[in-house]
């Protein structure tokens, strides 16, 4: 249908509408033109722009977790660290308080028993001591009370010192022997 | 004419007498082509004017048919070069797309591509763009060795195959990309024409014609529809082409 109404419109002297006006072409042209110097400066850079702004945008923020991300695992690692050196070092103590403990009580020991020991010595040496003083006050009186007391029955002074001593020896060994 | 009657519309149509003095620069087509560059440039101009992170609704606008033009076409059909060719890419589509779609847009209604002229001034950029990239990258003598002497081919055949390929790329690819566009602008309109002006004459006619009448206008209104669906297809086609003529010039082999 529309290639019959071509035929006549042609047939109607009207220009060929394949046939291309050059004025047209020109006008084309520059408009083209135009138009793509306009695109080209003002348009496409500013939609390349927001393309790239939202690109960083997006993998600015995953790169920004990302760091956080392994920060934390830093910390978390550091602080374990920590964590298990302060365990080691309460450990140490521990030990090393137990480890003192037992020296000084050991020491405390070692000196409580050496003080009584000495304790037990002087004590005993005093009892010793006073024991021969006793002894010898005693057999001191003792003999002097028998002499006075023989020589009063016998009639006889043994007031010579040596011969005293010597009776009283005599007469003490007899008692112990009879005993 | 035999008898006065129904003149269907024809190409006369299409021929427009200067709005003002006697220019061709006063036409219809003319002043929308201009118009239609006022247009795209103020829109994208305004919508990529902030270029932030979250769009707004006209930055949206904008953005969804520049990535359309730079992924859709570019990025998918040149490749990794494709960057240096989007600005081309997206004027040709923009302007293709706004041009046709005044063929349905009230008060307007004429799709400025169906004059020759404008789809043969894109059709020759397209056309030096190709030829220039493919001559910068390979070199004059092995592109024209490339595109003449296909390898893998019987040496014989070349005789045949040889003419065809040169032909096909210095005459027969820039004439169908702009005859494509033209004629598809050009059928769409007469349609269009000759229904409304047919629904038009027979409202004059007595009352049981005037029912073919309605039916008339109401294909025009549908084909109307249907003509912007063309209108976007031969933008996007016409855009499609100049992209894989631009990668094929970069290919390596032809």
């Amino acid at each position: 249908m529309s290639k019959l109404l071509l035929i006549r419109a042609s047939a109607e002297a009207a220009p060929s509408p394949v046939i291309p006006n050059v004025a047209e072409i020109i006008v084309g042209l520059i408009a083209f033109s135009i138009l793509f110097i306009l695109l080209r400066t003002k348009a496409v850079p500013k939609f390349e722009k927001a393309y790239s702004d939202r690109t960083d945008a997006i993998q600015g923020g995953l790169e920004r977790a990302e760091v956080a991300q392994r920060e934390a695992e830093i910390a978390l690692k550091k602080y374990n660290e920590q964590l298990s050196d302060a365990r080691g070092e309460a450990a140490k103590i521990r030990e090393d308080a137990r480890a003192q403990g037992a020296a000084i009580i050991e020491e405390l020991r070692t000196k409580a028993q050496e003080e009584s020991a000495r304790i037990t010595a002087a004590a005993v040496a005093a009892i010793e001591a006073e024991r021969q003083q006793a002894l010898n006050s005693l057999r001191n009186e003792v003999g002097t009370l028998a002499t006075d007391l023989a020589s009063k029955i016998v009639g006889e002074a043994l007031d010579d010192q040596v011969r005293q001593s010597r009776i009283v020896d005599r007469f003490l060994s007899d008692m112990e022997k009879s005993k | 004419m035999a008898q006065p009657g129904f003149e269907p519309p024809g190409s006369g149509d299409f021929i427009f007498t200067p709005i003002f003095g006697n220019s061709i620069l006063a036409t219809k087509p003319v002043l929308l082509l201009f118009f239609s560059v006022i247009l795209i440039s103020v829109f994208f101009i305004a919508s990529s004017r902030k270029a932030a992170v979250v769009p707004s609704k006209l930055q949206f606008a904008g953005e969804s048919i520049y990535s359309f033009v730079r992924d859709g076409i570019g990025k998918d059909v040149i490749g990794h070069e494709f960057q240096r060719f989007v600005p081309f890419l997206f004027t040709i589509f923009t302007f293709i797309l706004t041009n046709n779609l005044f063929g349905i847009i009230p008060f307007m209604q004429f799709p400025t591509m169906s004059h020759i002229g404008f789809p043969v001034s894109i059709t020759i950029f397209v056309y030096l763009v190709y030829h220039y990239v493919a001559i910068k990258k390979h070199g004059l003598g092995k592109y024209l060795k490339d595109m003449c002497f296909m390898p893998g081919i019987p040496k014989p055949m070349y005789v045949l195959l040889a003419p065809l390929e040169f032909l096909t790329y210095f005459a027969i690819r820039p004439l169908t990309l702009a005859m494509r566009l033209f004629g598809n602008m050009f059928a769409g309109h007469l349609l269009l024409m000759l229904f409304t002006l047919g629904g038009e004459y027979l409202l004059g006619s007595a009352w049981v014609i005037k029912i073919f009448s309605a039916i008339s206008f109401s294909l025009a209104i549908g084909l109307s529809f249907f003509e912007m669906g063309i209108q976007c297809l031969q933008a996007y086609i016409f855009t499609l082409l100049a992209a894989l003529y631009i990668a094929g010039a970069l290919a390596d082999e032809h």
